[in-house]
């Protein structure tokens, strides 16, 4: 009896070492996790909703993410400081509102054609990327300056129209 | 013509699928045999029936068929041939084929093999394959036909498969073509790769859920699986590797892995499946991990599934996208009801999967593979947690947030280098139980030879404390692994009197498991050497200069020397741009960064020229040029120190996977065969 209770007692101390080991594990996981995602989570916002937030003071010095349509005319490159400007004009943020004027492609038809829209300048240092575009959909990852002109570290580019919602029209 | 053939052979699949899993689930309730014989006939039949389907969409692929929505999405009149086959895969609707095809090529090899004293499980591996396979076809015929077709209505272009009422063909001249992007020798091969691997994985899933119904629950369906488990994991790796081969050929931003969902989603179920492959050699030897090996196996089977949504889909955008494509409710359907049956299954079995063996000691080399997998796994929560974080975010606060590649490197960095340096301790570490003395004796000339490392540093200008820590720490993981080698050659030397390569052949040889094995984690120190040159050694600059003149980069030194310009026959204007490379004032090299613009998708693509070495690489991108080239033009340099070891690595990894999963009677059968055509030769 006595020598049962000790084969246990040795067996819940030996588990008692794993289950620790297991919670400090993790425990540093969920620690890299939280820290990393505290450190590196970006607002993803609309043309509007920057300007919005930039006007109350809201977005001073923080990395904000912003989605929108590149009028095509705008686009400027200058060779000598290597810095390319353009602006973007507001782009519904909702799929439902995306929807209703089209599709993707009919919404950056329409916001590129829209005079009373909101738009935004952005300049980027580097070179030009492919699909920068008129019509095209930008997405742009950087900070607000102080004269309202959106400085981007990234531009990262889709043209839905092309390739995934295809209407016969633009083909035929 | 041809689609109703495709269409109607690909229905015809689904309805003869759905037989197979009704025969079986009616045989094995009834024990008629000659019903789970039939489901296996029907299993038989689909790779042959569903390479009808592939073929009708390859010929309307190559025959400019563009009333065929498909056709026309993803080729065009001045694409070369090879890329119009290649189209197959190139949609999501074609993939989605594809993937099916491929999984019957296995569901068709499985029922060809000597079932013999397996025979339990044959009519549930049938229903497990099945099942996924109407699944997919199910999507296929109902929600993403490939062999939809345009028609021109009264009031307008529609997309279906019958003809509408009163509408006629509608035949767009040319097709869009497919991404320009897509156009790369890397892309015929990477994604038929990914594909492989991910299909290949549904095969142990198929056992592990056998194994769990039937309560045949030993080690039987891991054997069995044991080689197929290897060879998914080396599709799947090598279609991961040749996808950052191609990110670093052709999307000209100096980098080869981005973080973005639809890399990690393929990553996500490499992460799992290789925690697998870790585990289940401690259900081999020590009969323990039972229920964690189920648990991983069913994982990756319903990431498998994940992936191939998510590589295709990109609902990853938003939740409200995810909601609104057609599949993705599906999907998540389909992922919600197998993950759950096959963990009600596995709660059901908890109490037969209790290992005999526990764990005894924190230092001993199960402890450590427990280890391993918990750091696989943790970093498999963390690529999850980034996906999924954004959209959480966005149902509970309504407000849109991202995560972008500082987050994944800053979270997975740590538990990436814990995972190097288990590979470093792990193979000299006793089973059961061990001490630091008996591991100190083991490790002391390994861990000296590693400190070569800090004067070769030192000579090599790295100070920083973060490159002094992994530099070493690569060259401890090498220094253990090349001793593993050593030790097991000199004991055969010892032992047998062979030379030193009859030694280190026959001692690979005989233990191929384990030192294929090895190799891989050779294949790792390489491609973390790549990892860490890059990410945090690399440099870059950029600048205009007019021709003749130079631009340098640390001892480089670029020159612009010419730039052409011309069309080619399948469709593209090439500028090109001629720049001769010299180190330190000596001529190396001539490289040529390129832009292609395609002129059918309207879209130009931009090609580093590199001058690569074991060193590192010289990337050079063509940023921008004037007309007449009197200002020059612009141009972008990296130094990528190191990063060829990346690509070595993964040569040499792969070559390990070989090594431990080539079948081990080869010689034997070739033996076999060819005596009888001697004979007869006589």
């Amino acid at each position: 009896m006595g020598e049962e209770m000790d084969v246990k007692e040795i067996k819940n101390r030996g588990r008692i070492k794993f289950i620790i080991g297991g919670i400090l594990i993790v425990t540093a996981v969920i620690y890299l996790i939280a820290s990393s995602a505290k450190a590196n989570t970006q607002y993803y916002l609309t043309v509007e909703e920057t300007k919005m937030k930039y006007e109350q003071g809201e977005l001073s010095d923080r990395n904000v993410r912003v989605s929108g349509a590149v009028i095509g005319e705008s686009i400027a490159y200058d060779m000598e400081n290597l810095t390319l400007t353009f602006t973007i004009a507001h782009l519904p943020g909702e799929n439902a509102a995306l929807n209703a004027e089209g599709g993707v492609a009919a919404a950056l038809h329409q916001a590129v054609n829209d005079p009373d829209r909101e738009t935004l300048d952005v300049m980027y240092e580097g070179p030009k990327p492919d699909l920068l575009v008129h019509e095209a959909q930008a997405i742009i990852t950087g900070k607000m300056t102080l004269d309202g002109v959106f400085y981007a570290d990234e531009v990262l580019l889709k043209c839905p129209s092309k390739y995934e919602e295809v209407s016969p029209e633009q083909s035929g | 013509m041809v689609a109703n053939i495709g269409f109607g052979t690909l229905l015809i699949t689904l309805i003869v699928a759905l037989y197979g899993i009704a025969a079986a689930v009616y045989g094995q309730r009834s024990q008629h045999e000659q019903w789970i014989n039939s489901a296996r006939q029907a299993m038989a039949l689909m790779f042959p029936l569903l390479t009808v389907p592939v073929l009708s969409l390859l010929y309307l692929l190559v025959t400019h068929q563009y009333q065929v929505a498909y056709v026309s999405e993803v080729t065009s009149r001045s694409m070369p041939f090879y890329l119009k086959l290649t189209a197959l895969w190139g949609g999501q609707s074609g993939s989605l084929l594809f993937w099916s095809w491929l999984l019957a090529a296995f569901a068709t090899a499985i029922t060809l093999r000597d079932w013999g004293r397996d025979r339990e499980f044959l009519p549930w591996v049938i229903i497990v394959i099945l099942v996924t396979l109407v699944f997919f076809l199910f999507v296929n015929v109902f929600f993403e036909n490939p062999f939809s077709r345009y028609w021109q209505t009264s009031t307008g272009i529609v997309q279906a498969f019958a003809r509408p009422e009163g509408a006629v063909p509608f035949v767009p001249r040319d097709g869009q073509g497919l991404n320009p992007l897509l156009r790369h020798p890397g892309m015929i091969i990477h994604p038929p790769m990914l594909y492989l691997g991910f299909v290949s994985f549904i095969i142990p899933y198929a056992f592990a859920i056998a194994a769990l119904v039937t309560g045949r629950t030993d080690d039987r369906w891991i054997r069995l699986t044991r080689r197929w488990t290897l060879w998914a994991w080396l599709f799947l790796s090598l279609g991961l590797i040749l996808g950052a081969r191609w990110a670093y050929d052709v999307l000209g931003w100096g980098g080869y892995w981005g973080w973005d969902p639809v890399e990690i989603s393929a990553f996500m179920p490499w992460l799992t499946g290789t925690a697998f492959l870790h585990s289940v050699m401690i259900q081999e030897k020590k009969d323990m991990f039972k229920r964690w090996n189920l648990v991983l196996i069913i994982l990756t089977f319903d990431l498998v599934v994940f992936g191939t949504f998510l590589t295709r889909s990109g609902v990853l955008s938003s939740v409200h996208a995810f909601a609104q494509s057609a599949i993705g409710p599906l999907f998540f359907v389909f992922i919600a009801l197998t993950l759950s049956v096959s963990l009600g299954l596995l709660l059901s079995r908890w109490k037969d999967l209790e290992s005999k063996n526990e764990l005894h000691s924190l230092f001993s080399r199960e402890a450590l593979f427990l280890l391993n997998n918990l750091l696989f796994l943790g970093i498999f929560v963390t690529t999850l947690w980034g996906i999924l974080f954004p959209l959480i975010s966005e149902i509970v606060t309504g407000q849109k947030v991202t995560v972008g590649p500082p987050f994944y490197e800053r979270a997975t960095g740590p538990l990436f280098a814990g995972l190097l340096l288990l590979m470093g301790i792990a193979p000299l570490i006793a089973w059961t139980y061990s001490s630091l003395k008996k591991w100190g004796r083991a490790v002391w000339k390994p861990l000296v030879f590693s400190m070569l490392t800090f004067p070769a540093l030192y000579i090599a200008g790295i100070t920083r404390w973060q490159g002094v820590l992994s530099f070493w720490l690569v060259g401890f993981v090498f220094a253990v692994t090349v001793y593993e080698f050593w030790r097991g050659a000199a004991a055969r030397i010892k032992a047998h009197g062979e030379n030193v390569f009859t030694a280190f052949y026959s001692l690979v040889k005989n233990n191929r498991r384990r030192y294929g094995g090895y190799i891989v984690h050779i294949g790792v120190i390489f491609m973390a050497l790549g990892v860490i040159g890059i990410e945090m050694y690399q440099v870059e600059t950029q600048g205009t200069i007019p021709e003749g003149g130079s631009l340098s980069l640390k001892e480089y030194s670029i020159t612009y020397k010419d730039l052409v310009s011309f069309d080619t026959h399948d469709g593209r204007n090439v500028t090109r741009a001629i720049v001769g490379v010299t180190r330190s004032g000596e001529e190396l090299a001539e490289i040529y960064p390129r832009r292609d613009y395609f002129y059918d998708a309207n879209q130009p693509m931009t090609i580093p020229g590199v001058k690569s070495t074991l060193a590192g690489d010289l990337y050079v991108i063509l940023v921008d040029w004037r007309e007449i080239s009197e200002e020059g033009a612009t141009f972008k340099i990296y130094y990528n120190p190191l990063v060829n070891w990346l690509w070595i690595g993964g040569w040499v990894f792969i070559a390990g996977i070989l090594v431990a999963a080539w079948p081990e009677n080869e010689l034997d059968r070739v033996q076999k065969v060819s005596s009888p055509l001697k004979k007869r030769n006589r």
